[in-house]
């Protein structure tokens, strides 16, 4: 299928699309035009999509906007990479945008207005971090999506600590920013041209390329939220509305991930082992320290942004180890890495955005996003809590859906461990795998807790069960056309991972000149072999077909020798009739053997009532580490060097006189 | 005329401007201190009208017209209007006292002399010796803007220290393009009016046109 017109240019048709129905929302600050809007918008996603896709398998093409400064036009270009990323943003997009439509069903004209041109800016602006082909445009694109994201967070800016949330969040923005825009100079080597091609030529010494790395991990790593960069990720995404903590999770962060392949993979060069090795490190630390948070947490979202940072850790081992195998010479295991890495970041993008717009609808539904509040939330929402269940069964990477292939591919990465030739490395690499195993098995725990909790047993305290029934139960819907859409991405990816693995060989091969195995690109539809069929394959066709026939099989021997023996009581009651619905496990006692096996983890504030107490309370408050170890520090030296540099301000006009003078004498005598 | 006595013309008018500099630094009584304002701007309309003559530039004559027109007439007129507004004809305090600044005045004109050195030989024009002063009269304008510590008097030293400027651009480069000569008049102009709005507000906020009441506008 060929156009006339080159891809590149139809994608930026879509992205102006964005912003313009953006403006369009502000001109006509009405309910219904918003919800066309956002409707649209989801069309234009879906566009990008189908194009980013069809860039992956078409030669890279170029594109000079006529914008921008004089003599600094805007660079754009469309390669596999970025197709890939087009096709992450589109597609998640569409599904987060048809939910939007019906979300903001509640919010009056004005601010709708507002939360139309923030969303539809920060879409565009994603798109445009994708396709810039020069340090300008990246960085104008990364901080106009930082503003509009901030703005969204803030969307209910009454409540201070939202305020609080967005000004944690923007600082370490700007952090990141900075540092990004330090690692371009360093890479330009002072010759001024900023374009990408330039860059990508520019020769490095290993220090300065070291440095480079090391700037660019750490600027996309406080965007992405890597430990100990991740403080404003449980603040920013429960601040935020539900559709936008899903946009920010689920893209936002990938956007990170794709500046770093960008820029370690393509525009510094050169990858070396050492630099996969603080990679897997941070990765390991940062899956764990995700996990473990999230266990302890009762706010749904705060939860959900805790996994966030987790999958983030789970990408970087990919990338990680992907980075230790080219950098030891072994292409093909180092393509199999960043694929794996790629496959995640899609995959992640897929089921936290459905968990997120799910934690959006119980939101609505009950007002509540404290677990340990809700309960049998399934009766009154039974198809939010179907597509909330894909989204669970996704992020445990249970199989046959997404979330295993993505981790098994990691898995299998880790085990071409024998092949390098460094002992100590080849030692360490199946140490991040068993990371990544436990921190499988912990995030399967904690989605038990979550759905448990949530949907299954009885409500927990009758005056929310009330507020779901009275506000209409289930989800409206455009949001449950929105969850449908994402759900079905998840079951797909799972059920057809080869399809995406040639299209992710492919990105692999235009950025590192490495490609899997012949062997694994043999794969077909059926079985996938990530190497060499004699060292694994999986066919998640034949898992869901076994599943699925042990299930009906299971059904019907039920049904064939229970029937009519069918007793009905409450759930969860464990046989003892007088148990009221607050006598229910909750959240916080689900973590509490966690909270047990991890404590050092954990800074808690615990208060246990004794067993005299009249009037028991119990009070647990868990404080994440890095605050007093990192950020507190920090922000008393910030505040003592301000409070030094104040004594500047006088306030008196003849001082402030005096600097000027003085400064122009010194300048007179020194540079005359 | 004669070439020499022109360059002495001019030199005689460039000490006179520096004469009336020292004057408005010593100076107490704000309406003694616009007329000195003003004084200054006719002999800055001197010295610019016979360097036009000297030059054959007719752009200058037109720049001196509108000194005189402005700084002679205009703003003394306006800054009159003001403080008769604003009843503040009483006598200037500075933060230090007058011969101490004197002798700081001294230090920068001398300062100011060997700065202007190197570029005076340079130059080639008749009138490079001025170079000098004129730099001098800027700096001790903009010390006078330090030490007052009331706002019309360092709105007085601020446009002196235009003057000076002024005095700079025709004595060494035989003045700017006519366009920036009417754009900066313009600005100070508008710079004068603004000014004048600011003094009622700041009286008005602080009853009283003292600076140092705006040291609470400081953030704590």
């Amino acid at each position: 299928m060929s156009s006339s017109l080159p891809l590149i240019t139809l994608v930026v048709g879509a992205a102006l699309g964005w912003l313009a129905a953006g403006l369009l929302g502000v001109m006509i600050p009405r309910r219904g035009a918003a919800r066309g809007l956002f409707l649209l918008g989801a069309l234009g996603g879906l566009a990008i999509a189908v194009l980013g896709l069809m860039a992956v398998w078409q030669p890279a093409e170029q594109l000079t906007l006529p914008l921008g400064l004089p003599d600094l036009p805007f660079h754009l270009r469309l390669d596999p990479l970025a197709g890939f990323f087009l096709m992450l943003l589109g597609g998640v997009s569409a599904g987060i945008s048809v939910y939007a439509a019906g979300y903001f069903r509640e919010e009056t004209g004005g601010r709708l207005a507002l939360i139309c041109l923030q969303y539809h800016v920060f879409l565009a602006s994603m798109a445009f971090v994708i396709l810039a082909d020069d340090a300008y445009l990246f960085m104008v694109a990364w901080e106009t999506m930082a503003l509009s994201s901030y703005f969204l967070v803030i969307t209910d800016h009454k409540l201070p600590a939202n305020r609080s949330a967005g000004f944690l969040y923007l600082l370490i923005a700007h952090l990141g920013a900075i540092s990004i825009l330090l690692c371009f100079g360093v890479m330009n080597g002072g010759h001024g041209d900023y374009t990408f091609e330039a860059l990508r030529a520019a020769r490095l010494t290993p220090q300065w390329s070291s440095v480079a790395f090391l700037l660019a991990f750490f600027g996309f790593g406080a965007k992405a939220g890597m430990i100990p960069l991740h403080a404003w990720l449980p603040e920013a995404h429960p601040a935020a509305p539900s559709p936008v903590s899903a946009l920010m999770s689920g893209v936002m962060l990938k956007t990170a991930i794709y500046g770093m392949v960008r820029v370690i993979y393509d525009l510094i060069g050169g990858v070396r082992w050492e630099w996969g090795m603080g990679v897997l490190a941070i990765g390991a630390g940062t899956t764990l320290f995700g996990v473990l948070y999230a266990l302890m947490q009762h706010d749904l979202k705060r939860l959900l942004a805790y996994h966030s940072v987790e999958n983030i850790g789970i990408i970087l081992l990919g990338l990680g180890m992907s980075m230790v195998f080219i950098g030891s010479g072994h292409g093909a295991a180092g393509a199999l890495g960043l694929i794996a890495a790629l496959y995640h970041t899609l995959n992640h993008a897929v089921f936290k955005g459905l968990l997120f717009l799910g934690a959006g609808s119980i939101l609505h539904s009950t007002g509540q996003r404290n677990l340990n509040h809700m309960g049998g939330l399934i009766h009154g929402m039974p198809q939010t809590a179907f597509y909330f269940l894909v989204g669970a069964l996704a992020i445990s990477a249970l199989p046959p859906l997404n979330g295993f292939v993505s981790e098994w591919l990691t898995f299998q990465t880790a085990l071409q461990a024998p092949i390098l030739q460094n002992d100590s490395v080849r030692s360490l690499l199946p140490l991040f795998a068993a990371t990544l195993a436990l921190a499988g098995a912990l995030t399967a725990m904690c989605f038990v807790k979550v759905y448990g909790i949530a949907f299954l047993g009885r409500p927990r305290e009758a005056r929310h069960a009330a507020h779901a029934a009275a506000a209409g139960g289930d989800a409206g819907g455009w949001e449950r056309c929105g969850m449908a859409w994402l759900a079905a991405g998840c079951c797909i990816l799972g059920l057809f991972p080869v399809t995406l693995l040639l299209t992710l060989n492919r990105v692999s091969v235009s950025i590192t000149r490495a490609g899997l195995s012949d062997a694994a690109l043999q794969s077909n539809w059926l079985w996938l072999v990530p190497t060499a069929p004699a060292q694994a394959s999986y066919s998640p066709i034949i898992f869901l077909v076994v599943i699925f026939s042990v299930t009906l099989l299971t059904f019907f021997l039920v049904r064939r020798f229970y029937h009519g023996r069918i007793r009905h009581a409450d759930p969860w009651d464990c046989g003892f009739p007088e148990q009221t619905p607050r006598m229910q496990d909750s959240a916080d006692a689900f973590g509490q053997p966690i909270r047990h096996v991890f404590g050092p983890v954990y800074l808690m504030q615990r208060h246990l009532p004794g067993p005299d107490d009249a009037a028991p309370r119990y009070s647990l408050k868990i404080e994440d580490r890095h605050w007093r170890w990192l950020y507190l520090p920090v922000a008393r030296l910030a505040e003592f060097a301000s409070s030094k540099i104040a004594l500047l301000q006088q306030g008196r006009i003849s001082i402030y006189l005096m600097y000027s003078f003085l400064t122009l004498i010194a300048l007179l005598v020194f540079v005359r | 005329m004669d070439q020499t006595l022109i360059g002495q013309f001019v030199s005689l008018l460039a000490a006179i401007l520096l004469l009336i500099s020292f004057a408005m630094l010593s100076q107490r009584r704000v309406l003694t201190l616009i007329k000195l304002f003003a004084w200054q701007g006719a002999a800055l309309a001197a010295s610019t009208a016979i360097v036009a003559h000297t030059t054959g530039q007719p752009h200058l004559y037109f720049s001196a017209g509108l000194t005189v027109l402005l700084k002679v007439m205009l703003i003394p007129w306006a800054l009159h209007r003001l403080i008769d507004r604003l009843f503040v004809r009483w006598d200037v305090e500075t933060l230090i006292n007058i011969p101490a600044t004197m002798l700081i005045g001294i230090g920068l004109v001398i300062f100011a002399f060997a700065l202007a050195a190197p570029i005076s030989h340079m130059a080639g024009t008749f009138t490079r010796s001025t170079l000098g002063i004129a730099m001098a009269s800027i700096l001790i304008s903009f010390l006078m803007m330090i030490v007052r510590r009331k706002a019309v008097p360092q709105v007085i030293g601020f446009l002196a220290m235009e003057n000076g400027l002024f005095f700079a651009a025709t004595s060494a480069t035989y003045g700017m393009p006519l366009v920036v000569e009417l754009g900066v008049a313009l600005d100070v102009l508008v710079g004068t009016f603004i000014f004048g709005i600011f003094f009622f507000h700041i009286r008005e906020q602080f009853d009283s046109l003292d600076i140092r009441h705006m040291e609470k506008l400081k953030e704590e």
